[in-house]
């Protein structure tokens, strides 16, 4: 008899604990490493009661292969232009219901009707940026305007690549002449090839660490995105970042809503939190990276909005391009990157 | 009966988390969904065969082995050391050897980065004596120094472990019948030893060929290993298939690589014990 009421107690508590878990409305957010100034996440708890989960991913393809293997459910992520146009082919996105995220309204013209979501019904615009190659001015005494210096072998051991597909082989497609979306096997191969020679010269493959490794000279140049390349430039000045001529890779990360997220209403109310002007300006701030919004663009400091790096004229970037998704191609780049890894 | 039902918890735990994960990367390995359709397929088992992986399998070995090899030269003495009965700092050097292991695994190895890095300490320390840079990391040296850092106890413990216990009577024995100390070692206690050797050598060589973690911080991303090989499958390129593939052969190289070592250490055991 005993025994029986302290297992119905216990039963009792268990439930009751859930009970208090359920009460509160939690939001599921996947990001980026180091995208976000984590204050925005208190203050979002804090105005609206509701509860943030928050984790983060460290590329694209990482995201996406937990996504959709890992049967996790998530409301609110922030992938990349070609990810969302891949995540949209393959039906895991859900139209937004812009009624309920009037903010939108604050998102400057060129970052709507791209080609991964030509009707804006998918994507809401985050943070943009370019990619381009940071560099040690002490360290480096040649022209810094292409990328071939990344093949120069003065620079050994002094050059760091990313390890992240996409970019590591646009720079290498762009410097044979080639498009970064190609789709021809030839074409993925030879960049492929050119990788695995400027492997002996390369320092390391590196994502999110790149950033104190510059600052801290432990190498001359870098292929990076801008808002990496702003916040090193903040705490070294030696340091400098030149998109180069041939062109490159712009991008910009949308937050979207998954097909199979638990809480639309709440992922809606975040998404129009984070186009705020003020929160909008405290992300810039953090990350360095460049704001999408035409309004909060008026409220960061002028030598900020007057920043090449984070906010290059339409003529600097004029040869730059987006990244496409290409099914077939995917498997030559997935293929083409573990070789060059592997080697 | 009443042993059978202890045993029981022991049986639902090995199955959830052995039993069902093995099976899991069998069933990955030699499978396909592609076509929206579970089908059987050998194309993944196929793919492993390519010189590339080879290549990358064959230097995961290398390493490991190097690695292995320095825990064997540098732990056996200090297992010894720890051993003999008038050394009285026993249990200080013991707290120093497994001190590090109550540490995070990542946090020390990222530790070991702020050391080794071309402007990290101990290059700052050499360009201020007057000596130039040296660069440590980046480099097969690096990760072999990862994997002898963060393995070299579990080739200590075993072997002490074994050494402790050794009747030392036996060594009175060999010295009253006139065994010189390294005559003494070479055909009384190395020997009796072999078991811990063998688990030694399993405990570090396992992990060693099989990591990922060292390999790619104190490489800065640029060597890679079988175990990024098949993280990569698994996190960037989301082919299961193919990792699950990958795993299984390096499951089997290790099985092989156990018998060969298990089989070496019971003839010498055996060898030992005849003479």
């Amino acid at each position: 008899m005993k025994k029986a009421l302290v297992i119905l107690l216990s039963v009792i508590m268990v439930l009751s604990f859930t009970g208090c878990a359920k009460d509160r409305e939690v939001l599921n957010v996947y990001n980026w490493g180091e995208y976000i100034d984590m204050e925005v996440l208190d203050m979002f708890e804090e105005e609206t009661g509701i509860k943030v989960n928050y984790n983060t991913f460290v590329t694209n393809e990482d995201m996406y292969v937990k996504l959709s293997k890992g049967r996790v459910s998530y409301d609110v992520i922030f992938p990349s232009d070609y990810m969302i146009q891949r995540m949209i082919d393959e039906d895991m996105l859900q139209k937004i219901n812009m009624d309920n995220v009037p903010n939108y309204f604050n998102i400057a013209d060129v970052h709507k009707n791209l080609s991964f979501d030509p009707d804006n019904e998918y994507s809401v615009p985050y943070l943009w940026g370019t990619v381009g190659i940071l560099y040690n001015k002490t360290m480096v005494s040649d022209t810094v305007d292409s990328w071939d210096i990344l093949w120069n072998e003065k620079y050994s051991q002094k050059i760091f690549m990313q390890d992240s597909q996409r970019d590591s082989m646009m720079v290498a497609l762009i410097r044979l002449g080639y498009s970064q979306n190609t789709t021809d096997q030839n074409q993925v191969n030879q960049a492929r090839d050119l990788l695995i020679a400027q492997k002996p010269l390369v320092l390391g493959y590196l994502v999110d660490e790149v950033k104190d490794k510059m600052v801290q000279g432990e190498g001359a140049l870098a292929v990076v995105w801008s808002g990496e390349a702003v916040a090193a430039m903040e705490l070294n000045e030696d340091l400098a970042f030149v998109i180069p001529k041939e062109g490159s890779n712009r991008w910009v990360d949308s937050m979207v809503i998954p097909k199979n997220a638990k809480n639309v209403s709440a992922a809606e109310k975040f998404i129009n939190f984070m186009l705020r002007d003020d929160i909008m300006v405290m992300n810039a701030n953090e990350t360095g990276y460049s704001i999408t919004s035409k309004t909060a663009i008026e409220l960061l400091d002028e030598d900020w909005r007057n920043n090449l790096v984070a906010f290059p004229t339409e003529e600097m970037m004029s040869e730059c391009e987006f990244f496409e998704y290409n099914a077939e191609a995917t498997v030559m780049y997935n293929k083409a990157w573990t070789e060059v890894t592997a080697n | 009966m009443s042993k059978r039902r202890f045993a029981f918890p022991y049986l639902i735990w090995m199955t959830i988390f052995i039993v069902v994960p093995l099976f899991l990367i069998f069933f990955y390995a030699f499978t396909d969904n592609a076509s929206g359709k579970t089908l059987f397929t050998l194309e993944h088992v196929k793919a492993i065969f390519q010189p590339l992986y080879l290549k990358v399998i064959g230097r995961s070995f290398y390493m490991s082995l190097i690695a292995t090899l320095v825990c064997f030269v540098m732990g056996y003495p200090a297992a010894m050391i720890l051993a003999s009965k008038d050394f009285s700092q026993k249990n200080t050097m013991l707290i120093l050897i497994v001190l590090p292991m109550w540490m995070n695994f990542l946090l020390r190895t990222y530790s070991w980065l702020s050391l080794l890095e071309n402007e990290g300490l101990i290059n700052r320390f050499l360009v201020s004596i007057g000596l130039g840079q040296v660069q440590l990391m980046y480099n097969n040296f690096a990760v072999i120094l990862g994997m002898v850092y963060n393995f070299l106890p579990f080739m200590i413990l075993p072997i002490y472990s074994v050494l402790v216990k050794i009747d030392k009577s036996v060594v009175e024995a060999a010295k009253d019948l006139g065994a010189n100390g390294a005559r003494v070692f070479l055909r009384i206690i190395f020997p009796l030893s072999m078991p811990g050797v063998v688990s030694g050598i399993t405990m570090t060589f396992m992990p060693a060929l099989s990591t990922f973690v060292i390999s790619r911080l104190l490489s800065g991303g640029k060597i890679t290993l079988i175990g990024n090989i098949i993280e990569q499958q698994f996190t960037i390129t989301g082919d299961w298939g193919l990792g699950s593939a990958l795993s299984l052969l390096l499951m089997v190289l290790i099985f092989i690589s156990m018998i060969f070592i298990n089989k070496y250490g019971d003839e010498s055991v055996g060898a030992g014990g005849l003479l």
